[in-house]
């Protein structure tokens, strides 16, 4: 970016929200993928629509690359800067604009929270399905850009099935509005196009979304098993049964054991995997499909069985599963997680090649995954600091990412292709299924300054660097799945 | 006709889309105003049918587009699946490219959400008669653009789809049906609202056609339906009628619509309802029905004569809407189209070689 286009962009916002100094564009150099950093030229900090519009229309017409950015949570670099371009922090777009519970829909603003659209919807009883395990912190524009998922996908979908319309400035400068609060659409669906378009056909301004129910009623039972395989054989069974839980999640002995030290967590002695299953639904119904759960479970030969007999128990389970990533960053200096996805039936054999993988290489790999979905989430354990640890790292991810394809399912279940697993879209796709989506982005993007570098390879590669564990991470707010 | 394309498999597929400047394809012919160009070449769907992969533990299948419904419909039942959406004229024999073009979805949809919430990927042929697939076979999936969902309700203005994979859920064990009585769209619309915010998550919510009743389906175990039908009828006036296999058939088969008039898709919100209801009553012969919990209005016209008196009032809600059957414009009070349309309208389709999106 040359200085005019830098001095013309900073005539756009006050100047305490038009951030050009190294000292306060140092947190936005990097994202949830931790290993990369790139220091963008200016950061805007936006409060209105109409401000979002007026710097993307600026950029098209000066050729500046921009990236738009939420909280930075994502775990696939998808919001990390493009070196010499504008960073647009969505932040200040934070206003919950309507909450219908009549209709049970809500318009929110990029910049808001995906936990405080429940907690708005909480009073009426309802809720926004999708919780990825960043919810308390990642943006809804965030998870719009990149179709983020949860550990209910498998009955409720991901994000893109819970946004009913959507208002944007595409890279072109034209503003769109694309379905409403109905549940219904005619004609192409836009929607459905622009979720997931990873930051490359422009900026959401507005989301419509679905809000559902809360269910009534929960039943939450984890059991621990002596093999990775048992646990894997009893959620085969959960499926074939005909029942539909909300989650279907495992650990393993590693997450286990870091769940373990991190949040007092208890599980079953002497178990090398643990399931977590959760029913829910009106009372009535739960009171049966209990039942029967109980039955299946009992069948599949646990060490152990524990029901959560109250709320406080049933959140202490989920405390541990979903503290697991960062507990395991207790163990490690450094990792590395993969979102690959595999045909449920290959679960077993995907584990067992993951753990040969780690044998093979020396290093720790410690797995929590959607099981319901076929959702891995390997963390590769590594200590940066020793020389090429972090190259062996990347190296077992994308065996790991090949061998999901080999199996039939895919390289990202949730987090996106981003700059991280942008080699590997080949790994997915042809020549020519690549070049549809490229003409597609070129339509939203002719000049490709939305999010430039990402999804797409052979782009420029931005640094790698290393730098451990994200802060809040270690704090344990938030965690990578 | 003599010149209708009828391939056979996915490679005969590419040859007919590329053997002809503007091509069309046609699935059951179930909604023949969406196939109806006179510019184009039919491309039969009916020699691309059968299921390709079916993995029941996995909760997916994959078929080819011409497949008519009803048999995916039978051979998901032998292993207690099923479509939670509900597709609409499938006993007509509708096929599920026809279903995904369309983008229709059946009263079933209500609960877990329509034909774009199933589906995971597709393959189809471009306009530069390339065989392409997108999204991909297992029921999570981030990787590129979502073309399938983009699909859906595409009608064909993009590309010829050859395969589709779903995601399907297990059966509920059973249902119940039960007809709650309003006496004006206000009433239904309290029921709508109120039984769809409820606990008891109904599967299926509905308008009745010839009334303003609603029709609700519980799904799930048998005996928790009973608890929760004798805790909704002490709240709402109404009866349980059991399974009311044939209220449903006759909704998803529009059986209560004239037979050869005009069928027209209006998405609506709950609220529509009742100002819509009013001002349909005004137009002669005009039947309609609410669904989707009061996400739709299905209107049926007994001919093209009323059309401008539809059109008035749909333009004056600010609502829009879709023929599917009927000689009137398949486009009703639509919206001026953004210019990003067109532009990916030329990335799939750079020689025209399907319809425009406005015809």
């Amino acid at each position: 970016m040359s200085a005019v286009a830098l001095q013309r962009l900073a005539t756009l916002l006050p100047a305490d929200r038009f951030l050009v100094r190294p000292v306060e564009l140092a947190a936005y150099e990097s994202d949830g993928l931790t290993a990369f950093r790139t220091r963008p030229l200016a950061v805007a900090i936006p409060e209105t629509a109409e401000e979002v519009i007026a710097l993307v229309r600026c950029c098209r017409d000066l050729g500046v690359p921009f990236v738009a950015r939420g909280s930075g949570t994502s775990l696939s670099g998808g919001s990390l800067p493009v070196a010499g371009g504008l960073v647009i922090a969505l932040n200040r777009l934070n206003r919950v604009l309507c909450l219908d519970p009549d209709q049970r829909v809500a318009v929110v603003e990029p910049g808001v929270i995906n936990a405080q659209v429940t907690v708005a919807a909480a009073p009426f009883g309802l809720h926004y399905a999708p919780d990825p395990s960043s919810q308390s912190i990642c943006t809804l524009g965030g998870n719009v850009a990149f179709n983020s998922g949860g550990a209910h996908c498998l009955k409720y979908g991901m994000t893109s099935n819970h946004v009913l319309g959507l208002k944007a400035v595409l890279a072109t400068g034209e503003v769109v509005a694309w379905g409403g609060a109905s549940r219904e659409r005619i004609g192409p669906d836009w929607c459905g196009l622009f979720t997931g378009n990873e930051g490359l056909f422009g900026i959401v301004l507005e989301i419509t979304v679905q809000l559902l129910p809360r269910a009534e009623c929960f039943h939450t039972v984890l059991a621990g098993y002596r093999s990775l395989q048992e646990a894997g054989d009893a959620v085969s069974a959960v499926i074939a049964s005909g029942l539909l839980p909300g989650a279907l999640e495992i650990m393993d002995a590693l997450a286990i054991e870091a769940a373990r030290a991190a949040v007092q967590a208890e599980y079953p002695a002497g178990c090398e995997a643990v399931l977590i299953v959760e029913l829910e639904g009106p009372r009535e119904t739960v009171a049966r499909e209990r039942e029967r759960l109980a039955a299946i479970l009992e069948a599949s030969r646990p060490v152990a069985i524990q029901p959560a007999r109250d709320s406080a128990e049933r959140l202490a389970l989920w405390k541990g599963r979903k503290s697991a990533f960062s507990a395991v960053g207790r163990l490690s200096p450094d990792f590395i997680v993969q979102d690959g996805v595999v045909p449920r039936r290959h679960l077993g054999e995907a584990l067992r090649r993951i753990a040969q993988m780690s044998r093979e290489s020396g290093l720790r790999i410690a797995n929590v995954f959607h099981a319901g979905d076929g959702n891995l989430h390997p963390l590769i354990l590594f200590d940066g600091r020793q020389t090429g640890a972090l190259a062996r790292a990347e190296e077992v991810a994308g065996r790991i990412l090949r061998m999901c394809v080999e199996m039939g399912g895919s390289i990202t279940g949730e987090h996106g292709i981003g700059v991280e697993k942008r080699e590997f879209l080949p790994v997915l796709f042809s020549a020519d299924e690549i070049d549809v989506q490229q003409r597609i982005r070129a339509a939203f993007d002719p000049d490709g300054i939305a999010n430039p570098g990402k999804m797409f390879p052979g782009a420029e590669a931005p640094a790698l660097g290393h730098s451990g564990l994200h802060p809040l991470e270690k704090a344990g707010v938030i965690c990578r799945e | 006709m003599n010149d209708v394309l009828k391939p056979a498999s996915l490679a005969e597929l590419v040859d007919a889309v590329r053997s002809t400047p503007r091509v069309l394809a046609l699935g059951g012919g179930t909604k023949p105003r969406l196939s109806a160009d006179a510019d184009s070449v039919p491309l039969s769907m009916a020699g691309l049918t059968g299921i390709v992969e079916y993995e029941p533990d996995e909760f997916i299948f994959t078929a080819r587009a011409g497949t008519p419904v009803r048999d995916l419909i039978a051979v998901l039942a032998e292993r207690g699946q099923y479509l939670p959406w509900d597709p609409p004229l499938v006993e007509a024999g509708a096929t599920l490219g026809g279903t995904v073009a369309a983008g229709l979805s059946g009263p079933g949809r209500f609960r877990f959400g329509g034909v774009r919430d199933f589906i995971l990927g597709v393959r189809f042929v471009d306009g530069m008669g390339r065989l392409l697939r997108l999204g991909g076979k297992v029921v999570k999936n981030a990787a590129g653009f979502d073309v399938p969902k983009f699909f859906c309700g595409s009608l064909g203005r993009f590309g010829v789809m050859g395969e589709i994979t779903f995601k399907v859920f297990p059966r509920p064990a059973s249902t119940v049906t039960l007809r709650l009585r309003a006496g004006s769209p206000e009433e239904r619309l309290r029921i709508l609202t109120r039984v769809g915010r409820s606990r008891w998550e109904p599967d299926a919510l509905e308008g009745a056609p010839e009334s303003c009743d609603a029709w609700v389906r519980l799904a799930g175990p048998v005996e928790a339906l009973a608890e929760m039908e004798r805790e909704i009828l002490t709240q709402f006036p109404g009866e349980s009628v059991g399974e009311a296999e044939t209220v449903w058939r006759g909704l998803r088969e529009f059986q209560w619509a004239h037979a050869n008039g005009v069928l027209v898709k209006v998405p609506v919100t709950p609220a529509d309802t009742v100002s819509l209801a009013r001002n349909l009553s005004a137009i002669p012969g005009l039947r309609h029905q609410v669904g989707a919990g009061g996400n739709l209005a299905w209107v049926s016209l007994p001919s093209a004569s009323e059309a401008s008196a539809l059109n008035s009032v749909l333009s004056e809600q600010g609502l829009e809407g879709l023929t599917l059957r009927g000689d009137t414009p398949l486009w009703w009070s639509r919206k001026p189209r953004p210019v990003i349309e067109s532009a990916v309208k030329r990335a799939l389709d750079p020689v025209h070689r399907f319809p425009s999106l406005d015809t």
